[in-house]
């Protein structure tokens, strides 16, 4: 097997050919297509390649006179190149019924990376999609940076490494076939998961499993499909996991029947990280109904009982003296005045006849990631180790994090990823797992936490507050200079890049270190998409002390909403339509491709009554474009609706969304991920916002936090895929939120008359009676008999 | 401890649990029937939609005690024997579950169930008044999906209720 070095030698990297054109079919093609992989010693057929082989994407055709740096090195290859210094690799295993199986390591929250990498896999086997098993890896710490699921990284970075490794299964299944059959490799057809050759002849891979086993490892080149050959990747395909998810097998981590793990539940504290400081009732507690064990932990009071519900009457039954947590007594109020004295100051444009400015400042509230699978884990932690279970996107740092906090060494923490219900950003952190293994050393037995939805919703991670200002000037039909300064309070990444080497980085006193990885972030995904002369964005992050990360599409949204909407009010400086202006201040041929889409398909122009308008925006990120073209209906019949427990107000009607993602390898997920995108970015604009008040949040529930509901969303929705150009794709998960947020912002900019100033927009009235806080967490009801229906 | 006796999927079951505890702890910690999800507890995100005598519920509100011995529970996995096999499709499940499985509607999944339990009931009720699906009916129902897939639920249902 060739040393990592090896792989590395320049001359062996894809796309870096001398002379290659930036876009489009080269020459070079068939170089950018051939790599090393290996097969690895077996009782059956198991190819490998190396996780690092990324085939670099093509330098943008178009580059505008002064580059922002996203443009030429963005999250994502930031993400890419923190994996080329580790050589592992990921294993595809032939199996004796035929199918493949490949553990991904990434982990699945809806996204659809496991249909999308089965999908890879089967096209360059050759086998039918349903003989391809994806399952997602445990923590596997040899990965280094690589085993991340974040930025929208998952089919960037994987899509090289997966065909190779396929690809490799291929040959040696058709090297076997051929000694089989008697004939050379080039004569055979592998077709559905059978060589067959040229005289009629056949053998199926599961009859190959064991004969193409390697006794030791060694290295093959393979050369990978012409894109032009696909036959699957870019077909519109059904998700893998649709069947189980229908029928409800599908399973979450509070699904998995691990022996002995009993439901849990903890008992939190009535200000935001209080802690606790003694349990007056314990005994009592622990005499109830079901209740196994009573242990105070370092976030609270852990219950575990027989089932979840004696779990919620023990929480509800304790007596706890509490140490407030570290924000007691503040406000949305107070921690905005905090963040406008942290504000730098903009520097002073001219506002003069000939050269005018055009100014905002925008405020954008605490907002909430938690997904319908509330934080949860299973822990099993005995002397000698520990197991876990839970929907980790940073698995290997969670291990190192557990470890630490059980005093084990590492490599006696087993830690499995499940898919989860959900993430929205939230299971970047590993919370849950973190403090079920505390809770399972505290009780000396295995445990199934569940955060009840009250904790999810008031403790859990957000999305932080913050302010964007922005200032433009204009001289005749130009725009001399852009500037956008966002300041907020701090988003945490202090899970680095997946291990505990940057996160310990980012952990650094002071809050030093983090600032540097926001920055490093904040630079790496931020650009405006126009020629708008000297464009200059900060970023400025104040106040640790609020549980947050990185929450869907992380800074993009409030900075596109603060954008496009003085992108407006330029065009109207300028008297000239909001999509003419677009055009005219665009040069990327992607991205006015998706912007003229979005106009004809969404008849853009087109005659609205009064109080009813259309938006219209456009974002770039995760190397790929996209535009949204909304129409939001802002009249009173609209707005006055009466829906128990809801928020109504104004209602987006219709969106046409546009996207160039390149390379689509699932298209049918693609749009399911961009329809997503617009419900999120509905949200945003219009109905879910944390209300901060005397110490915490007071939203405890979906009745509370208002995430776009049946009556929010869109009747007419259409998502158009672009065909593109790209050969290599690009991100997916998070390429919905912003052009939504934003043109739903426009949108309602133009039907009311106003500018909005904040988000989201209903911020202002509070549409709910708060819950207690004391006991943490609300009873049951016990009604449901008679709301049948 | 009190014995609660119910059928549940077809099956009577008899399981010795406190009256109080709610119906969605007894189906998930006790009978290992985990398609209802917990989303809430209280009644409002509706994750747990079940059945009980062909109407929707939500087994987080019921206190397992209120049930009669000849109650009718239907979680998910007991979907499919609701309707004949004849009127099963290519997957073998109800119709709904199938114009869910074409729609490609579910993303994390975890809601689905639930949404696909009160699609069911809508669809019926609004059979029962002698209608068809409107948007107005799809704009009642309060399932919420946090991964966004209203869009493909609302062509579902329409999708379903033609072939129910």
């Amino acid at each position: 097997m060739p040393s990592s070095s090896d792989l590395h030698d320049p001359a062996h990297e894809p796309g870096r050919e001398p002379g290659r054109e930036p876009t489009g079919r080269t020459p070079y093609a068939l170089d950018r297509r051939r790599f090393v992989g290996y097969v690895l010693g077996g009782a059956t057929l198991v190819a490998a390649a190396d996780l690092v082989l990324v085939d670099a994407p093509p330098a943008g055709a178009e580059i505008p006179t002064v580059p922002q740096i996203p443009e030429v090195y963005d999250l994502n290859d930031m993400l890419t190149d923190a994996a080329r210094p580790t050589a592992n690799l990921i294993k595809v295993t032939i199996n004796e019924d035929g199918t493949a199986s490949f553990e991904l390591p990434r982990a699945e929250v809806g996204q659809g990376i496991t249909t999308s990498t089965a999908m890879l896999i089967a096209e360059e086997l050759d086998l039918p999609l349903d003989r391809v098993h994806v399952t997602l890896a445990p923590a596997r710490p040899e990965l280094l940076f690589n085993q991340l699921t974040g930025g929208s990284n998952t089919t960037i970075s994987t899509y090289t490494p997966v065909r190779v490794a396929a690809a490799v299964a291929r040959l040696a299944l058709l090297e076997a076939a051929a000694i089989l059959l008697g004939d050379t490799v080039g004569g055979l057809v592998a077709k559905g998961g059978v060589i067959t050759a040229p005289g009629g002849a056949s053998v199926t891979y599961g009859e190959l499993a064991v004969k193409a086993a390697a006794s030791g490892d060694r290295a093959v080149e393979v050369q990978l499909k012409s894109e032009d050959d696909f036959a699957l990747v870019g077909q519109p395909t059904n998700r893998v996991d649709a069947v189980a998810a229908v029928t409800g097998a599908k399973d979450f981590t509070t699904d998995l029947d691990v022996p002995g793990a009993l439901p849990t539940m903890v008992c939190r504290a009535p200000t935001l990280n209080g802690t606790p400081v003694s349990v007056r009732n314990q005994a009592q507690v622990e005499s109830m109904p079901g209740i196994t064990h009573v242990a105070q932990v370092s976030t609270g009071v852990a219950v575990r009982a027989e089932t979840f519900g004696q779990c919620i009457d023990a929480v509800r039954a304790l007596d706890v003296a509490w140490k407030d947590g570290p924000v007691a007594g503040e406000s949305d109020a107070t921690i905005l005045r905090k963040v406008r004295a942290a504000q730098l100051p903009m520097p002073r444009l001219p506002d003069t006849p000939l050269a005018q400015t055009v100014s905002g400042d925008f405020t954008f509230w605490f907002r909430s990631n938690s997904a319908m699978d509330t934080n949860s884990a299973i822990a099993d932690v005995r002397p000698d180790g520990a197991t876990i279970w839970a929907g980790l996107k940073s698995p290997i740092v969670a291990q190192q994090q557990i470890a630490l906090k059980l005093g084990m060494a590492p490599d006696k923490v087993k830690v499995n990823v499940v898919t989860a219900g959900g993430s929205f950003g939230r299971r970047l952190f590993f919370d849950a797992a973190l403090e079920a293994a505390e809770i399972s050393q505290a009780m000396g037995a295995p445990v199934r936490l569940m955060w009840h939805r009250a904790d999810d919703a008031r403790v859990g991670r957000g999305h932080p507050l913050g302010t964007c200002r922005v200032q433009a000037t204009v001289v005749g039909t130009n725009v001399l200079a852009f500037n956008q300064s966002l300041t907020c309070v701090e988003t945490d990444f202090r899970h680095g890049l997946g291990e505990i080497i940057t996160a310990a980085a980012a952990d650094l006193p002071a809050g030093v270190g983090n600032l540097g990885f926001a920055e490093t972030i904040f630079t790496l995904t931020q650009e405006v998409p126009y020629d708008f002369g000297a464009v200059v964005q900060t970023l400025v992050e104040t106040d640790d002390r609020f549980n947050t990360g990185s929450m869907r599409n992380i800074y993009s949204p409030d900075v596109r909403v603060a954008g496009e909407l003085i992108v407006d009010k330029l065009a109207a400086k300028m008297k000239m339509d909001p999509y003419q202006f677009r055009r005219k201040f665009q040069r990327n041929p992607r991205l006015l491709a998706v912007l003229d889409t979005v106009a004809q398909a969404g008849e853009w122009g087109r005659a609205m009554p009064a109080g009813t308008a259309q938006g219209i925006a456009i974002h770039k990120e995760y190397k790929g474009v996209s535009a949204c073209l909304v129409e939001i209906d802002t009249r009173p019949a609209t707005t006055g609706r009466e829906i128990r427990n809801a928020v109504t107000g104004p209602r987006v009607t219709r969106v046409t969304f546009a996207i160039d993602v390149g390379l689509a390898i699932n298209p049918r997920g693609l749009e399911a991920q961009m329809q997503g995108g617009i419900n999120d970015g509905i949200a945003l604009a219009l109905t879910s916002s944390m209300h901060l008040r005397d110490g915490h949040f007071l939203e405890g529930s979906w009745d509370n936090y208002f995430y776009t509901r049946q009556w929010n969303t869109p009747p007419d929705v259409r998502v158009i895929v672009m065909p593109s150009e790209e050969t290599v794709p690009g991100g997916a998960g998070e390429a919905g939120v912003a052009a939504s947020f934003a043109a739903v912002a426009c949108a309602y900019a133009r039907a009311t008359g106003t500018m909005p100033t904040e988000f989201p927009i209903n911020h202002g009235q509070l549409s709910f009676e708060p819950k207690p806080f004391t006991p943490p967490i609300p009873q049951s009801p016990t009604d449901g008999l008679e709301l049948t229906s | 401890m009190p014995e609660q006796t119910f059928i549940v999927n077809g099956e009577r079951v008899t399981v010795d649990v406190e009256d109080d505890v709610r119906l969605l702890w007894v189906l998930r910690d006790r009978l290992g029937i985990t398609g209802p999800k917990y989303g809430c507890g209280i009644n409002v995100c509706k994750a747990c939609t079940s059945h009980i005598n062909g109407k929707a519920f939500n087994p987080c509100a019921v206190p397992v005690g209120k049930l009669g011995a000849d109650d009718e529970i239907t979680t998910i996995e007991g979907l499919p024997d609701q309707v004949e096999p004849s009127q099963r499709g290519d997957h073998d499940l109800h119709p709904m579950q199938e114009a869910w499985l074409d729609q490609d509607v579910a993303q994390c999944g975890y809601c689905q169930p639930g949404q696909i339990m009160a699609a069911v009931a809508l669809v019926n009720k609004v059979s029962r008044e002698g209608g068809t699906i409107t948007d107005a009916d799809l704009d009642t129902i309060r399932n919420i999906c946090r991964c966004g897939t209203y869009t493909r639920i609302r062509k579902a249902i329409v999708d379903g209720a033609a072939r129910m």
